[in-house]
């Protein structure tokens, strides 16, 4: 979630509750405990473990994919925005159902016929392995812990909002040993479970809420739209008539609206944790299936950030919006239908960290154990049978470990939003030009990819640092995301780059590869029952 | 792919199996499915992003515009709510050219098999 979205730096309001919420909070853990279990004793093996043995069928890798992308900062970052900045906030929902055509056209189909797990299989098809293994790997890290240490401290100051007996570092203590759990004993095939779920209770909440939003207005739209349209507003003792359909709220650049826009349009088709979900289907005709499962519940999804977003700016008390943004949609199920529901939709809320940081656990440990120590240290042998997955397990573990101690680090009041911002834009500038340059354009090497790899990655980081959200003042580079500059210089350095080298071995493959890229010929295969 | 260990090929040996995988590249039906797949993708692409960053310009660059009230709503209101159904609209016209696809390349895998 881009940079602008203050999830993560609210002050807590205090939020008066009845056991309910924790009940709910238990049941959702005990469920997914239940089915780590079962699938820590169905899978063995390499392909179980990773990929849930490509036995995942189109509509549930849909949901899992739609559970793996919409984060707490979808659920409650949007729906706060929209509360307190009006349109500016729809703008995000628009560019995160969008960004899913890329995926659709150019991206899942190659990537599933061509590679085994993770994102790095596709540079390695005919680069050099090592070294495009180790640069994709890191930068595979960088994107999921980015992410990771973001949603961690998201997950801390919600938790203890939410249940209010339990502190932030319990929360993130809490919150990182369940993904642990899934992780290192359920592998793919509990994480694929744990999103299905997250996913279905997010879409029934968010149906409920705005079912209920919508009863308040009649069921009329023009009611709905005329009230929202004329929202009364204290501002300095002074009331005010604003209308929150009118855009221009909270963003008053264009520049780093497009600059975002192309963050997330390129950027989520390079997101390794929702790439290596394409891999956990039997084919990459099934993999399309499931794209267009994850765009019909990602965009009704969205669609109804429109209801409980725009709802909690017309039917909150602007105070209650304000003291605590990212309450609004616990707040609104909490005013319209009482502490059930609202502990309902904080269960939902919890449900939804769990199953992205547990997506994104399993995406580095998948590329550290198969990309890096499998291909780049061992040269892709194994010197012990199911070494790879016990090397995941352990890395699972180490990523998740150090992710509960930076986020603990850093504190709750530490603004993180930043970080998924880097992190998509990373992913835009960095892993997608590769990953189509290494598909579509004959003459790629691995000096481009390196090149494209690196300064994607570089460039992205010095951008956020020298811009608005690493200088306070004066910042050099002017706008809060990097994308509109990064995403030209990381595919300027892997062009370059593959011009001024040549690389036989890699234009002898490309006919091999373009031939498995269109046709699935000899692309990994489900598990047998 | 499926096999990891990958002995490094001389550049004959790899020139050997690239004019095998150039024969099959060749074939007019794969010629064909690259061409009909190019001609889909291209276009929808381009397609999608300026609809999408339409919407950008619009709301950044002119204001009157987008607030010119429509219905119960405004112009960018309804802008940014129809790209949701481009969205889907292009992907369902996506997965009908796709299964023209699959069956072209299951002629060609047949075939050369």
């Amino acid at each position: 979630m881009p940079s602008t979205l203050p999830l993560l730096l609210a002050e807590a309001a205090p939020v008066k509750q009845s056991p309910a919420a924790l009940i709910m909070f238990l049941a959702f853990v005990a469920a997914t405990l239940l089915i780590t279990w079962w699938s820590a004793r169905k899978s063995s093996g390499a392909s179980a473990y990773f990929a849930a043995g490509r036995r995942i069928t189109g509509w549930q890798n849909g949901l899992a994919v739609a559970g793996d992308y919409m984060s707490a900062a979808s659920f409650l970052g949007i729906a706060g925005m929209i509360a307190t900045s009006g349109y500016d906030g729809f703008m995000y929902s628009v560019g995160f159902l969008v960004a899913y055509l890329t995926v659709l056209l150019v991206v899942a189909e190659p990537l599933r016929n061509l590679g085994k797990y993770t994102m790095a299989d596709v540079l390695a098809y005919r680069l050099r392995e090592r070294p495009v293994r180790a640069m994709a790997s890191l930068s595979t890290l960088c994107v999921s812990v980015f992410y990771m240490i973001a949603q961690m401290v998201g997950a801390g100051v919600l938790v203890k909002e939410l249940l209010p007996g339990i502190g932030f570092n319990t929360a993130v203590i809490g919150v990182g040993a369940l993904m642990i759990v899934y992780v290192v004993f359920g592998g793919m095939l509990a994480t694929t479970w744990v999103q299905i779920i997250k996913a279905v209770l997010l879409m029934s909440g968010s149906l409920f809420l705005s079912i209920l939003v919508m009863k308040e207005f009649g069921f009329s739209f023009t009611q709905f739209f005329d009230s929202i349209s004329a929202i009364k507003q204290t501002k300095d003792g002074q009331e005010t008539i604003v209308n929150f359909l009118t855009p221009g709220m909270k963003f008053k650049d264009p520049l780093d609206q497009i600059s975002l826009g192309l963050a997330l349009v390129l950027g989520t088709a390079g997101l390794p944790h929702i790439l290596i979900r394409f891999y956990t289907v039997p084919d990459a005709k099934t993999a399309r299936v499931s794209v267009i499962w994850a765009m019909i519940i990602i965009g009704l999804f969205y669609i109804m950030t429109t209801f409980f977003g725009f709802g909690a700016a017309a039917l909150l008390p602007q105070e209650a919006v304000a003291a605590n943004p990212n309450m609004s949609a616990p707040l609104l199920a909490k005013t319209l239908a009482g502490d059930i529901f609202f502990a309902f939709i904080s269960a939902v809320a919890f449900a939804t960290i769990l199953a992205v940081v547990a997506g994104l656990t399993i995406s580095a440990s998948t590329s550290f154990a198969h990309d890096f120590f499998t291909n780049v240290i061992h040269h892709g042998k194994e010197h012990r049978p199911g070494e790879e997955v016990r090397v995941a397990r352990i890395t699972a573990f180490v990523v998740g470990a150090a992710s509960i101690a930076i986020a603990i680090l850093l504190g709750p009041s530490i603004n993180v939003a930043f970080l998924v911002g880097l992190a998509f834009a990373v992913a835009a500038s960095a892993n997608l030009p590769v990953i189509l340059m290494s598909v579509f354009w004959k003459r790629f090497t691995t000096t481009g990819a390196i090149c494209g790899l690196g300064v994607g990655l570089v460039s992205s980081i010095v951008f956020i640092l020298i811009g608005p959200t690493g200088m306070k003042e004066n910042p050099i580079f002017p706008l809060q995301n990097p994308g509109i500059a990064s995403i030209p210089l990381g595919l300027l350095a892997a062009w370059i780059g593959s011009l001024v080298t040549r690389e036989h071995s890699a234009e002898a493959k490309f006919p091999e590869m373009k031939v498995r890229a269109h046709t699935g010929h000899g692309a990994e295969e489900a598990e047998p029952h | 792919m499926s096999d990891p260990e990958k002995k490094p090929l001389s550049d004959a040996e790899l020139d050997a199996q690239a004019q095998v995988w150039e024969k099959v590249a060749h074939r007019p039906e794969f010629e064909k499915l690259l061409t009909d797949k190019a001609r889909f993708i291209v276009p929808a692409s381009i397609f999608f992003l300026v609809y999408y960053f339409a919407l950008i310009v619009i709301v950044g660059y002119f204001p009157d515009l987008a607030k010119k009230k429509i219905g119960p709503a405004n112009f960018a209101y309804w802008f940014a709510l129809s790209q949701f159904f481009m969205s889907w609209i292009v992907a369902w016209v996506y997965v009908r050219a796709a299964n023209r696809f699959d069956k072209q390349s299951a002629a060609i895998l047949d075939e050369h098999a």
